[in-house]
């Protein structure tokens, strides 16, 4: 019932990635603290023959998203006498894994995670290795969802995500356009569809200040070929020529977008496509199916809203996105029984098996063994196929990514030119990890 | 009362004020002068579903022995309290030297997070303020003065704003100004400007933080005012009107003074409320135009990697913040107090 607050402010498909909105939820979390519980139903359920679980503590806290759910409702299925299994699948899974995970024991035996999340949870040292337990039980894995860092499997991801190009086929017909491949393209292209008058703000993305603006430069920045920081060091260097383009086009992006686009998260930008309001926007491929349905939209733009792979920018060669995934890790401070326990309940709840029904198969890009890729997921292949890069697993990215988020708007509003605002980003970057001991 | 009563009366009082208010003061403060440990960073190579990448990661064994030695962290002083994210002493000295005119001065201190933050909070506070005690002012006399029947409904709906979560309503409002809301094309109608929005204009977004304060907080004077009301002395009342006053002088030199000690509580409490103003940020979006001292306390506890020291000096900075803004109220409360006895 609390999760239907949250769902009624925006659609039901969020994903690990959505900061922004998580602020509203959290903030309208926090006034129903009370009844927080709600989110972590007690499975009553019978256990279900197959999950092999026997005994033991299970809780997992993790993002809301339809594919986590799917996998929450697998675990749930482990429940029954002498098994105890809850989950908290809520927006606000990354500002409570961390104190939950702190205790010893800790309330949660699992964190659900992505590719930036994890290192959090890696940073207080929260996670345990999985390469015992994967030996063991982990018949079904592949090895490429095994997550390892310094050798050791920390994390096993279930799904992969990553943004591209979403666009309207029968807008692009009217214009005489093709998909872009390249930035400079889209933006040509959305000249010339406003000049021809089909749409007054043909272009938009998630560009809300804050974590999505941060992500957009980002992918941005990648896309022209930069690197973040001084080799091997926490040392940051963005103000540079890559950073000064990525910010251009980041701009000549938003001056073809709706005025609004600083306030436009995922769910906003997602609500203009609905509206019929654009034609072309780099998105999240987990956002995707949800625009393709004309619940809440038009038969018109559900019909025509197709997808290619991510575009690249100032002829580089590395598409202008990241590429994520999804899975899951272990508590360090916990029983050796529960931490089986646990990692039994997801390979029950990851089994191959799952992607069998069609409507799960849709719900992401499944890393799991059989998967075949749908119509939904070409995107995300493309990405992968283009050598998109992941997005930078570094323990201090974190802190740069909220520096971007707090000063590139500067920029996109005219206030300041780029090498001010990089510099900006910089110094607020520096003061961060000095605070957090990254630099001296 | 006697000392032994008094103490026994107060004593409840006062352990919970030493627990909840007292107690986490001192931590927030203990926690400002202390800051994580120098990361150990050793480089590794990660493999995930999309290959291997030379990368870094915090050497936890080392960092564990480092924490055992130090469980606080690193004592660092004030230093975070002078860092660019809060006060920015460097910063601004650097600036001072090197700007040529004050107001290039003046542009670069609002470039900086904290300032920014300040001045939209004060500037929230000093214009909501007295405009929610002036409006619920007259909202209180103009409903004193209905008809008993009219009453009820008129007052539930005028307690509506206060009702309604700040949260829930500063998002129904942003849907509303959108520039595909009915507010926001009633505007862009009224200005004759299709391009108007109000999300994407600094000013305009001020403008709607505020006037969105007003009315949320306006029900709250009007509350305390109406029931300041309904003890007004009617013998001075009607003095007043056999001297020929008209209701202007009535309302000016009997209604108001007779409020006053009201409106200095009702200042007090809104002083506190507004400085500490966070959700219509968060409802409206506005942090692109404008961001207030909670809100980055939020900021700093709610990104990837939590700034939970550089958090607990903005709340202490915070503190300083509404004492020095009370002081001038609690001065005059004070006086009032000793002129009584």
């Amino acid at each position: 019932m609390t999760v239907g607050f949250g769902l009624a402010l925006r659609p039901p498909t969020g994903e690990d990635l959505m900061k922004t909105v998580t602020k509203s939820i959290f903030a309208a979390s926090l006034m129903l603290a009370g009844s927080q519980f709600a989110y972590m139903t007690p499975a009553l359920a019978d256990g279900h023959a197959k999950c092999a679980v026997e005994s033991g503590r299970i809780s997992i806290v993790g993002n809301e998203f339809p594919a986590i759910q799917t996998v929450g409702k697998g675990v749930m299925e482990c429940a029954k006498d002498g098994v105890e299994v809850k989950t908290n699948l809520t927006a606000d899974h990354q500002k409570i894994n961390v104190a939950g995970m702190t205790g010893n024991p800790a309330e949660y035996t699992s964190a659900i995670v992505a590719n930036s999340s994890i290192v959090a949870l890696m940073n207080d040292d929260l996670i345990r290795p999985l390469d015992d337990l994967v030996a063991k039980f982990g018949g079904n894995l592949k090895p490429n969802q095994l997550v390892s860092v310094n050798g050791k499997v920390m994390a096993v991801a279930f799904m992969a995500n990553a943004q591209h190009l979403v666009f309207r086929k029968d807008i692009l017909e009217k214009a005489g356009l093709t998909p872009p491949k390249t930035y400079e393209e889209m933006i040509a292209g959305g000249k010339k569809i406003k000049e021809m008058g089909l749409l007054e703000n043909p272009l938009g993305g998630p560009y809300a200040a804050g974590w999505n603006l941060a992500q957009e430069f980002v992918n941005m920045y990648i896309g022209h070929g930069g690197e973040f920081y001084k080799a091997g060091s926490a040392e940051v260097s963005i103000n540079n020529e890559q950073g000064v383009a990525a910010l251009d086009m980041l701009k000549q992006v938003a001056s073809l977008s709706n005025p609004d686009y600083l306030t436009h998260d995922s769910n906003g930008t997602s609500a203009e496509w609905k509206a019929g309001n654009m034609a072309m926007m780099n998105m999240w491929g987990s956002r995707v199916e949800p625009l393709k349905s004309a619940d809440g939209s038009t038969e018109e733009v559900a019909a025509s809203t197709d997808i290619a792979g991510p575009m690249t920018v100032g002829g580089g060669s590395i598409p202008a996105t990241t590429l994520w995934w999804d899975g899951f890790t272990i508590s360090k401070n916990i029983s050796d029984e529960d931490a089986e326990a646990t990692f039994k309940a997801y390979m029950h709840a990851i089994r191959p098996d799952i992607i069998k029904d069609e409507e799960v198969s849709k719900q992401a890009v499944w890393l799991l063994d059989g998967y075949q890729p749908t119509d939904a997921a070409k995107g995300v292949f493309a990405a992968a196929q283009g050598g998109a890069k992941p997005y930078p697993m570094l323990p201090y990215h974190g802190l740069l990514h909220s520096a971007l988020g707090a000063e590139l708007p500067d920029y996109l509003q005219g206030k300041e030119d780029a090498a001010k605002t990089l510099a900006d980003v910089e110094a607020a970057y520096n003061a961060a990890a000095k605070e957090q001991g990254f630099l001296n | 009362m006697k000392h032994k009563t008094f103490f026994w009366f107060f004593l409840p009082t006062g352990l919970a004020m030493l627990l909840f208010i007292a107690l986490p003061i001192v931590s927030v403060v203990i926690q400002s002068v202390y800051t994580p440990h120098e990361q150990v960073i050793i480089e590794v190579e990660n493999c995930g579903p999309f290959g291997c990448t030379k990368a870094t990661t915090v050497d936890n064994e080392a960092t564990a022995a480092l924490r055992e030695a130090q469980p606080l962290g690193r004592f660092v002083g004030l230093d975070l309290y002078f860092n660019r994210g809060h006060l920015a002493t460097q910063e601004i000295a650097a600036s001072w030297s090197s700007s040529a005119s004050i107001g290039e001065f003046f542009s670069d201190i609002f470039n900086l997070p904290f300032y920014r933050a300040l001045a939209f909070t004060l500037t929230y506070t000093f214009v909501v303020t007295p405009l929610l005690i002036v409006l619920g002012f007259v909202i209180a006399v103009a409903v004193n003065n209905l008809s008993t029947w009219l009453k009820g409904p008129v007052i539930f709906f005028s307690l509506l704003p206060m009702i309604v979560t700040p949260l829930v309503g500063s998002l129904i409002l942003f849907w509303m100004v959108d520039s595909r809301g009915v507010l926001g094309a009633a505007l862009q109608y009224l200005a004759n400007d299709p391009g108007l929005s109000l999300k994407s204009s600094t000013p305009l977004t001020w403008i709607m933080l505020m006037v969105y304060g007003v009315w949320s907080s306006a029900p709250f004077a009007f509350v305390v005012f109406y029931a300041g009301l309904q003890t007004l002395p009617q013998d001075t009342l009607e003095s007043a009107m056999i001297d020929g006053a008209t209701r202007w002088q009535r309302i000016r030199y009997v209604v108001i003074p007779h409020l006053m000690p009201l409106v200095t509580f009702v200042a007090l409490i809104q002083l506190m409320d507004n400085f500490r103003v966070f959700e219509p940020v968060v409802g409206f979006k506005a942090e692109a135009h404008a961001t207030t001292l909670s809100w980055i306390i939020f900021n700093d506890l709610g990104g990837e990697t939590r700034l939970l020291s550089s958090a607990a000096t903005t709340s202490v900075l915070t503190i300083i913040g509404i004492a020095i803004l009370l002081l001038p109220v609690l001065v005059r409360t004070w006086r009032d107090f000793n002129a009584k006895t």
